[in-house]
């Protein structure tokens, strides 16, 4: 802004001067009219920290003068709570020396937020350390990944036995799950997006519905209608079906989230460039929330991955590796989990973790997978994607130009061969 | 005079309307539009073939208990007598104490993300709930099953931990009451204070946390910057500024995404499974010994091989669904409504 003061001020005697020759000045914008950010207000000072400190410190102290000389009290939890409450009040007082009212609570209620914050994420740490290492033993040893629990009784030791049937069954289940729900998830949520009408709106609202089906009551569906009604084994194919129950409404109601945040520019660009409706949305729409429909999926396959309840009803239960979906019970890695904590012997219960923790590793390498896959916002593109667009563009370019080489010189074979003056006549 | 009439030509014409599009579709795009309209219908046809289903198969239940089906307290289909009155409350009791421990560590823990975490470190912790979103619930479920419950909360022979403190010095309210367990004996067996409505909460709660977190951080998120800005003007401190813009800003973020983790609470099984033992009356007490649960009860007796024992479990099924529907709805309605949530995912 300050510039074009100043160029103002700087043309006006030119303009006094020269008169008619420059009217007026074109006061220059700034280019860039900053987008809105946050200022950062955060300041520490050393006083704040050494505040901090000592309030910690002096809980600490206070606590375990209290708990071994003072009071009848004891217990982990009880000392942790004592002790924060102490720092609470303590940092209060500390900061209260000198700083006033407002903010002596502004410090109490960033401490108190930094505090729920960090017990959050060290619960999180603690399940997932705490599964690892209950599991250490059975992870440790090769047999656990490449046998089955055919020849391991209760009481045989880990050196014997594994979860080859767990693992098998649960990539089956989970591949018959995805066989069913990403097609049709995929081309519903497209439904729901691309071909709005009554009729999408109650299949919106029924989706929506069913998104609170809890998980059990899936399980319980599939129970009474495939193994009841029609008579069929409890099966791999039976859970397969449950699982898809339970992930179906999430599939598409996450990728009908992804699908309505695609700009309408594009479609309508599209369009009137004279895609018929079906090439919009498989060349546009489609490329476009690509990263996105992979994270709805992938997260969908996570949540049917760990669920236990409609495996429970529906695969029942075998110690021996079947890896026929179509009959004979069929075990997965929850299940398999589910039912080895509850036995007394330790040797199962290990299993039982180890068991968890190959679970817990392979969601978090769906995981892992997802936010590589996508997490970026619909139109953003990665850099292997920018650079394929770019070698795609300009191989439409070279062929565009060979078109145009070729066009010219067949005009031009034309123009020799027959007498036309003018060949642009036609074109005007 | 000509120039008159065609003003006048003009004016009553002057509603400029669109010509009539006539819109002729490709083969392509019929078939196109054909196939995902079938997906539609068929992914309509079997959302609604369970919600029927459940509904059909458990009429004969509902026939022979009628309103008693949701006062009794047992559960005997082959006697003719079955009712879900205790494991509803059960299940309303764990949602309850589930959403107690979860709400303010998942409003924390989204704060802590949305206005105190440094910018380049919040985007690996909105990961890392989403992570925690993704754990597989039976592994919670062994996480309260073997360290939280023995080594945490009923620690030892003596039970040390928050359950005995609060039976201990607030056993005088009801809710908190341990039948049969003396505090200050100290013979007493720390047993009656296991596999407990609380625990089995505080285990759903851990599961529902990220869910909750993740809603209400997008919604704290959106809080506009000019208002925070506005506030820190007026010379509000930052907490000042939460208090004033954001929490105001998010409620209805915060009441929706509490809502859809209480529709998850109450339909969580395997957790609750692992801890409780199912009884079927009706137990006030949250801090002691059994409890109820409408999805263990599914879980516990689904072997049942009568026809009534099926029908039964399949209308406190349908109980189940209705509520957690109900749930869900009311929570999809408060967000939508809100001025923060109409924007936000959930």
């Amino acid at each position: 802004m300050s510039v074009g003061v100043e160029r103002i001020a700087e043309s006006r005697p030119a303009v006094a001067a020269t008169g008619a020759e420059q009217r007026t000045t074109v006061p220059v914008r700034p280019t860039d009219p900053g987008h809105e950010a946050p200022r950062a207000i955060v300041t520490a000072r050393r006083t704040d920290i050494f505040a901090l400190l000592g309030a910690a410190v002096a809980a600490v102290c206070l606590t375990s003068l209290l708990f071994t000389r003072f009071l009848p009290f004891d217990g982990v939890l009880g000392f942790v709570a004592c002790a924060y409450l102490l720092f609470l009040g303590l940092y209060a007082a500390l900061v209260g020396l000198d700083e006033s009212g407002p903010a002596v609570r502004d410090r109490l209620a960033a401490v108190f937020v930094h505090t729920l914050a960090i017990a959050m994420l060290v619960a999180l740490v603690v399940v997932v350390v705490f599964t690892f290492w209950r599991g250490r033993d059975a992870l440790a040893m090769g047999n656990f990944y490449w046998q089955d629990m055919r020849d391991a009784g209760p009481l045989q030791p880990l050196s014997i036995g594994g979860i080859r049937h767990a693992i098998g069954g649960t990539l089956e289940q989970i591949a018959i799950a995805l066989a069913v729900t990403v097609p049709l998830g995929l081309v519903c949520a497209v439904f729901l997006s691309e071909v709005p009408g009554p009729l999408s709106r109650v299949v919106r609202v029924v989706v929506e519905a069913m998104t609170a089906l809890p998980s059990i009551v899936a399980g319980l569906f599939v129970y009474a209608t495939v193994i009841l009604t029609l008579g069929l084994p409890k099966s791999g194919f039976a859970a397969g079906l449950a699982i898809s129950v339970m992930m179906l409404p999430i599939v598409i109601r996450a990728a009908d989230v992804v699908l309505r945040l695609v700009p309408g520019t594009l479609r309508e660009a599209s369009l009137a460039l004279g895609a018929s409706q079906w090439r919009t949305v498989w060349h546009v729409v489609l490329p476009t929330a690509r990263s996105g429909i992979t994270t709805a999926i992938i997260l969908g396959t996570a949540r049917g991955v760990g669920e236990t309840s409609p495996v429970l009803l529906t695969a029942g239960f075998t110690a021996i590796t079947n890896l026929n979906p179509g009959e004979g019970p069929q075990v997965s890695l929850p299940l398999f989990v589910f039912d080895a904590v509850r036995r007394p012997d330790p040797a199962m219960i290990a299993r039982g973790f180890g068991a968890a923790a190959v679970l817990m590793a392979l969601v978090l390498l769906l995981f892992v997978l997802a936010r590589l896959a996508g997490g970026r916002p619909v139109g953003q593109l990665s850099r292997g994607q920018r650079r394929r667009r770019a070698a795609a563009s300009r191989r439409d370019a070279r062929r565009f130009a060979a078109a145009a080489r070729e066009r010219a010189a067949r005009r031009a074979r034309q123009d020799s061969g027959q007498i036309r003056p003018d060949p642009e006549v036609d074109h005007v | 005079m000509a120039r008159h009439r065609t003003a006048a030509a003009a004016s009553s014409v002057d509603t400029d309307a669109p010509r009539r599009a006539r819109q002729r579709r490709t083969p392509s795009d019929l078939v196109f539009r054909g196939m995902s309209r079938t997906a539609g219908l068929i992914v309509l046809a079997i959302m609604l073939v369970v919600g029927v289903f459940l509904a059909v198969r458990a009429t004969p239940a509902l026939d022979l208990m009628g309103w008693r089906f949701l006062t009794a307290q047992t559960w005997d289909p082959g006697g003719g007598v079955f009712g879900v009155a205790g494991v509803l409350t059960g299940t309303v009791l764990i949602a309850a104490v589930a959403i107690c421990v979860s709400v303010p560590l998942a409003t924390g823990a989204a704060l802590y993300i949305a206005e105190y975490a440094p910018r380049r470190v919040a985007p690996a912790l909105v990961n890392l709930v989403d992570l925690m979103a993704a754990v597989p619930s039976v592994v919670y479920g062994i996480w309260g099953f073997f360290l939280l419950q023995p080594h945490l909360l009923v620690a030892g022979d003596a039970g040390e931990g928050l359950p005995r403190w609060l039976t201990t010095y607030f056993g005088w309210i009801p809710l908190f009451k341990v039948d049969g367990y003396d505090p200050r004996d100290p013979m007493a067996n720390a047993t009656a204070l296991t596999s407990s409505t609380f625990i089995a909460g505080v285990i759903v709660a851990m599961m529902v946390t990220p869910i909750i977190a993740s809603v209400m951080r997008e919604v704290f998120a959106q809080a506009p910057v000019g208002e925070r800005e506005g506030a820190y003007a007026l010379g509000a401190t930052k907490w000042g500024m939460i208090r004033t813009v954001v929490l105001p800003f998010g409620r209805g973020g915060m009441i929706g995404g509490t809502m859809l983790g209480l529709g998850r609470a109450l339909g969580e099984t395997i957790g609750v499974y692992l801890i409780l033992s199912v009884v079927f009356v009706v137990q006030p007490h949250i801090l002691q010994n059994g409890g109820g649960s409408i999805s263990a009860l599914i879980a516990l007796r689904y072997g049942d091989s009568t026809p009534i024992g099926i029908a039964a479990l399949m209308a406190a099924g349908l109980v189940l669904f209705a509520m957690t529907l109900l749930v869900n709805v009311i929570a999809g309605i408060v967000i939508s409504r809100s001025r923060s949530g109409a924007a936000s995912e959930a």
